[in-house]
């Protein structure tokens, strides 16, 4: 059986990234690799530890958190119901598709030029954007999860006295919401990627502040600090959305256990 | 429990005409086959018959009671099971509730099922769970649309037992479209032939229940055959 394999151990996927950082370790503790290239794992980790003592990283930490669960819900929310009506109803298909579909292929990144004349460097310009680059990945699946769920299904319900409502929360949703996920999980990637470019270019808190003015003082310990700090983030929001994807499809045998 | 009364019955895809002229009365509590080659029509007539088609021409009433469209249901060729939903939950749907759907689970021996996930079911078996289902409701008409297609013959034998056994028991006005031509005889009061949209032969099975593979039976069975086959 599956189950027994050996590398069905939990740490297994665990391996390569702490042999990675060993070999990391290793080759700058032999001055293979310069510090003032890249420094070692301990002396990001000291690193971290110093601006926690300071409190800086928490800080950081705290606002682009925060910058990416507004704006992730703000353009996840919008995305959603844009799907979910275009999906369910012709007429705002007709409506708004095309345009949507348009808007879509812009690079989203291309806005910051706008967005800093809008809303100066402020808040809303850095929640703009992640709830823009948010928007069309859930849409997308959202709009297609729809389209596509099983039309016979829909035909039993009809004849087994089900109610459009009752069609929606017991057929329509769940049968969409395997393509909810994957959107889900790409818009998270997509967070990630928006607050990192609009928090390099204006800001004067987050990660990507750090960042910068690790940059321009040559501390490069601070600099690998912060794209530590994403990496760990980013694979934290996917972790909440597999987690997600458990508990919405566990009637998927392919999400049961493995 | 109601009949139902079809009058020059005529239903068109765009100009492919797909059944022409069909008069058919069938009386409340009756199970009726309906067969034919594949393309004949017969998913068709038993569409219009549940309502989820318009007829084109003519008329279809239902007839002897009090009659409602929420009191049809179908079982479908593919289970259609909800695949994100417990085999109980599939079974309490569109106003069914908890112990009804536990009774219809009873009756066709599953409810040691009842928090399975479909996938986790065999074919014979998520094909009882359908039939629960439909019987769940207690409706007055329950169409069956070649729900045994799919299943070895073992289980088809065991299904067709317990369908005769539950239509025995609760009466509702059965319609049977199937291409087993054994089936249908071996089921139903009476056998319809249809053929390119029509109406080719409508023979009464006068036979004892339980049904034995008899001399009567096969002559029965080869005339429908050869009505078929010939045209």
């Amino acid at each position: 059986m599956k189950k027994n394999k050996w590398y069905n151990n939990q740490l297994f996927p665990w391996l390569l990234p702490i042999v990675i950082v060993i070999l990391w370790q290793v080759l700058g503790q032999l001055n293979l690799i310069k510090s003032t290239m890249l420094p070692t794992p301990i002396e990001v980790v000291e690193a971290g530890i110093r601006l926690f003592q300071t409190g800086e990283l928490q800080e950081h930490v705290y606002i682009s958190t925060e910058r990416a669960v507004i704006g992730f819900a703000i353009g996840g929310a919008v995305g959603f119901l844009l799907g979910l009506f275009n999906g369910t109803v012709l007429f705002f298909e007709k409506l708004t598709d095309t345009s949507i579909q348009m808007i879509r292929t812009i690079p989203h990144l291309a806005l910051i030029p706008l967005v800093i004349l809008w809303f100066g460097i402020g808040e809303s310009a850095k929640i703009f954007l992640v709830a823009v680059g948010v928007m069309f990945p859930i849409y997308i699946n959202t709009f297609s999860g729809i389209k596509n769920v099983d039309r016979k299904l829909i035909e039993m319900g009809k004849v087994y006295g089900m109610s459009k409502w009752q069609l929606f929360t017991n057929i329509i949703l769940p049968g969409a919401m395997p393509n909810i996920l994957v959107g889900i999980r790409y818009a998270l990637g997509v967070t990630w990627i928006s607050l990192i470019v609009a928090e390099t270019i204006g800001a004067d808190a987050g990660i990507g502040y750090m960042a910068t003015t690790a940059r321009e003082f040559m501390q490069m310990d601070i600099v690998v600090l912060t794209i530590v700090l994403y990496a760990i983030l980013g694979k934290l929001s996917d972790f909440i959305a597999k987690v997600c994807e458990r508990r919405f499809l566990k009637w998927n045998p392919a999400y049961r256990k493995h | 429990m109601f009949g139902i009364e079809l009058k020059k019955v005529g239903k068109s895809f765009g100009d492919n005409e797909v059944l022409r002229d069909i008069n058919v009365s069938i009386p409340k509590g009756s199970f009726t086959a309906i067969v034919g080659k594949s393309g004949c029509g017969k998913s068709t007539l038993l569409r219009v018959i549940a309502g989820l088609e318009d007829v084109t021409s003519g008329s279809l009433a239902y007839t002897d009671g009090e009659a409602k469209k929420s009191n049809i249901r179908i079982m479908f060729q593919d289970d259609r099971l909800i695949p994100w939903k417990s085999i109980l939950k599939n079974v309490a749907i569109g106003g069914v509730d908890k112990k009804e759907a536990e009774e219809a689970l009873e009756k066709v021996g599953l409810n040691g099922k009842k928090d399975a996930w479909p996938d986790e079911l065999s074919g014979g078996q998520k094909q009882r769970v359908a039939l629960a289902r439909a019987l769940a409701s207690k409706p007055d008409v329950l169409l069956f649309d070649e729900p045994l297609g799919a299943l070895d013959a073992l289980t088809r034998m065991e299904m067709q037992h317990l369908i005769e056994e539950l239509w025995q028991e609760q009466n509702f006005t059965s319609i049977l479209v199937t291409h087993d031509v054994s089936e249908a005889v071996h089921l139903a009061d009476r056998v319809i032939v249809l053929d390119e949209g029509g109406i080719q032969l409508d023979q009464e099975i006068d036979l004892q229940r339980p049904r034995e593979r008899d001399e009567r039976f096969t002559s029965y069975e080869k005339k429908i055959l050869d009505k078929i086959v010939g045209g």
